[in-house]
């Protein structure tokens, strides 16, 4: 039996241990993302209807949203403090909520705006929040090399923390995913790899793409834990990611998970989807994980009342996060030319 | 400073003791690469440094440019101050969206909140007959693009005062230094580039250029081994009566402009050397910051003597021939 497989056995699946705070945490952050993106979704659309013009409306450029893909960055994040570090992709907003960064200023970020975390220099692919060290980058596969760094950064300091790197299954054919890998276990640093895999690399599925079915096999080839998680399930997932977060913060260094989840959208807003067979989107939206979380918590004894308590407060962030944005100033077209360099220096 | 050591140093001996003082003094620094442990740099720029610093902290790397340079983005953002070698400039292409999308950008895609103090050190420059995939200074590709500090000294007590700077630097700097002024007798070195050099740390500020020789007739402008060719046509073109002014760029972002237009007020006429390719490149963005500025200073058209659009042959009299040197400079000013 390799490693790989040795790990796939031993990983737990009784998800019974997890506390109901949790639970009840994780189902509220799922929903919370689920409920901004389907406001930013509304919103996107202002101003790009009926001839869609990318460049348009109080939201413009591309828009990757993360719809079915919530299990994934609760499940994780679960596990994590403000001091760990996530590095994330061009579709980040179920990570970033479930990290805990900023919603207004996140939102302001998405619409532009000075409020926003680098008062619109950055948008939706480039968000960067310092208070929960949480960053983000548009290519693929390139926030690999920064986590790992982050995580030797940690070691060498003796401080608490854990990298996490968050990328879609798109990202598994780059040489970023390879070295990275590599150096990680090479110098045993404490750096968790998580690929989403949502089945589609924009339009080229993973069967296409890919040489390996599964790509926790490939942990093997770096000899670290490799790991497999089925059916998009946030307890499972969040049993796994459990596992491989505390071997990276006890000095056991990385591991390499990969997430079988799904996007209910397409790659971008505008994409018409038709690389995907007839009655997938049917039966994805079928298996949304976020009804099919609140019937196991019904079942365990959380009332409805509880479960629409929290859906009021999720309403209520996102209302006071569209707010804050919608109300705050453009900053003026001159920040452009500062904070090209530390201290804000500008060289012309 | 009355009690300042002042020994001749090699370039390579300068930033390895800008690096060792820096570390000494700075726990987060540390230097991550390719053969920069045990063997001290394929330049010697690391030398001695394994020694008294331990593998920790002095960490050779796989040949794996894209993790490691995006490791050091990622320790720099963390609170470390890297400075991380990639030993040849030309391997850029295995690596450039660590260094441009993400070492460049991040300060500002997070509005200033992410500072990313790492140097990238890298080798540039040829003459040694190593083609085309060894010998490139891509200067201008890196000072392109925005966000990256781009520095490349021309003597050992520049680079190591602009070293010590570049790490304290809270931005990224790209530290290019020539093999042909290493000081590595292997590489056919340029002996003017050793020289004396303080042992006390001390800093040269990034973007000064600095105005190596006065001269009222002509400016001749350059940066690393373009500086010692200019020296060396000045001296030729004194034989004849002309005073050359040299000014030696040191940096090119940020670019010195006025210490360039100062020195064309005075003389009227200017050349730029870069051992760059000629096109798109340092010697059109130095010609046109002083025409923009006032196209009346020159008094003469402006010329270059710069890499030729090809890539870098491997014959000697082939590479030779393609190369700036003294006699194209002293050619260039007869034809102004």
């Amino acid at each position: 039996m390799t490693k790989t497989q040795r790990n796939r056995f031993q990983k737990g699946q009784n998800t019974m241990l997890i506390s109901r705070e949790t639970k009840l945490w994780m189902y509220k952050t799922m929903l919370l993302s689920r409920r901004f993106e389907e406001t930013i979704e509304q919103i996107y659309l202002e101003g790009k209807t009926p001839a869609f013009n990318m460049a348009n409306g109080p939201i413009p450029g591309e828009m990757h949203l993360s719809n079915g893909q919530e299990p994934v960055a609760v499940g994780v994040c679960a596990h994590l403090n403000a001091e760990d570090i996530v590095t994330a992709t061009h579709r980040p907003h179920h990570q970033a909520i479930a990290k805990g960064v900023d919603l207004k200023r996140m939102t302001a970020e998405i619409f532009g705006k000075q409020t926003g975390l680098s008062g619109g220099r950055g948008g939706h692919m480039h968000i960067f929040d310092t208070n929960v060290n949480f960053g983000c980058s548009g290519i693929i596969a390139q926030g690999m090399g920064p986590a790992c760094g982050a995580a030797l950064s940690r070691k060498m300091q003796n401080k608490p923390g854990v990298a996490v790197s968050f990328i879609g299954e798109g990202a598994v054919n780059q040489g970023a995913f390879h070295e990275s890998l590599n150096l990680a276990a090479l110098w045993c640093l404490p750096v968790v790899f998580v690929v989403e895999d949502n089945a589609w690399g924009i339009s080229v599925s993973k069967q296409d793409s890919t040489a390996v079915a599964r790509n926790d096999v490939r942990a093997a080839a770096y000899d670290m834990p490799g790991h497999f998680v089925e059916n998009n399930d946030p307890l499972v997932i969040y049993k796994v990611a459990g596992d491989a977060i505390d071997r990276a913060r006890s000095g056991g260094g990385p591991s390499l998970i990969e997430i079988e989840t799904f996007r209910l959208a397409g790659h971008f807003m505008g994409d018409a989807e038709a690389y995907r067979p007839d009655g997938e989107k049917a039966f994805l939206e079928s298996k949304d994980p976020i009804p099919a979380f609140r019937k196991i918590l019904l079942a365990e004894g959380t009332t409805d009342v509880a479960l629409d308590h929290l859906k009021d407060q999720v309403e209520e962030q996102v209302s006071a996060a569209i707010a804050f944005a919608r109300e705050s100033a453009y900053a003026p077209a001159e920040d452009a030319l500062t904070q090209v360099f530390a201290q804000g220096e500008y060289h012309e | 400073m009355s009690n300042t050591k002042i020994r001749r140093l090699t370039i390579a001996r300068a930033m390895a003791e800008a690096i060792q003082q820096e570390m000494q003094s700075d726990p987060r620094v540390f230097v991550m690469g390719e053969d920069i442990g045990a063997l001290g740099g394929v330049f010697g720029n690391t030398r001695g440094l394994l020694e008294e610093f331990g593998r920790e902290r002095i960490r050779d790397t796989p040949i794996s440019e894209t993790a490691f340079i995006g490791a050091g983005v990622g320790a720099a953002q963390d609170g470390m101050r890297p400075v991380v070698e990639l030993m040849f400039v030309d391997f850029f292409g295995v690596c450039f969206d660590a260094i441009y999308n993400n070492m460049a950008k991040n300060n500002y895609f997070s509005g200033g909140n992410v500072k990313v103090p790492m140097v990238l050190m890298t080798s540039t420059g040829g003459g040694y007959s190593d083609a085309g995939q060894h010998s490139q200074c891509l200067y201008a590709t890196f000072a392109h693009l925005p966000g990256m500090k781009v520095v490349s000294p021309s003597n050992a007590y520049d680079a190591k005062g602009m070293m010590i700077a570049a790490i304290r630097d809270d931005s990224p700097v790209v530290f290019m230094y020539h093999k042909g002024l290493q000081g590595m007798g292997w590489l056919g070195t340029e002996a003017a580039a050793t020289v004396d050099t303080p042992e006390q740390p001390y800093q040269v500020e990034l973007g000064k250029a600095k105005i190596v020789r006065e001269g009222s007739d002509v400016t001749i402008v350059g940066l690393a081994m373009g500086v010692h060719n200019a020296l060396k046509a000045a001296d030729k073109l004194a034989e004849e009566g002309v005073n050359a002014e040299v000014v030696d760029l040191r940096s090119l972002v940020p670019l010195d402009r006025e210490t360039v237009i100062s020195s064309v007020k005075k003389t009227g006429r200017l050349i730029v050397v870069d051992e760059d390719y000629q096109s798109y490149g340092v010697s059109g963005e130095v010609i046109t910051s002083v025409v923009e500025h006032d196209y009346s200073l020159l008094r003469s058209g402006p010329k270059r003597v710069a890499y030729p659009d090809v890539p870098i042959p491997f014959a000697r009299h082939m590479e030779q021939f393609c190369l700036p040197n003294a006699d194209k400079i002293v050619a260039a000013f007869h034809a102004m």
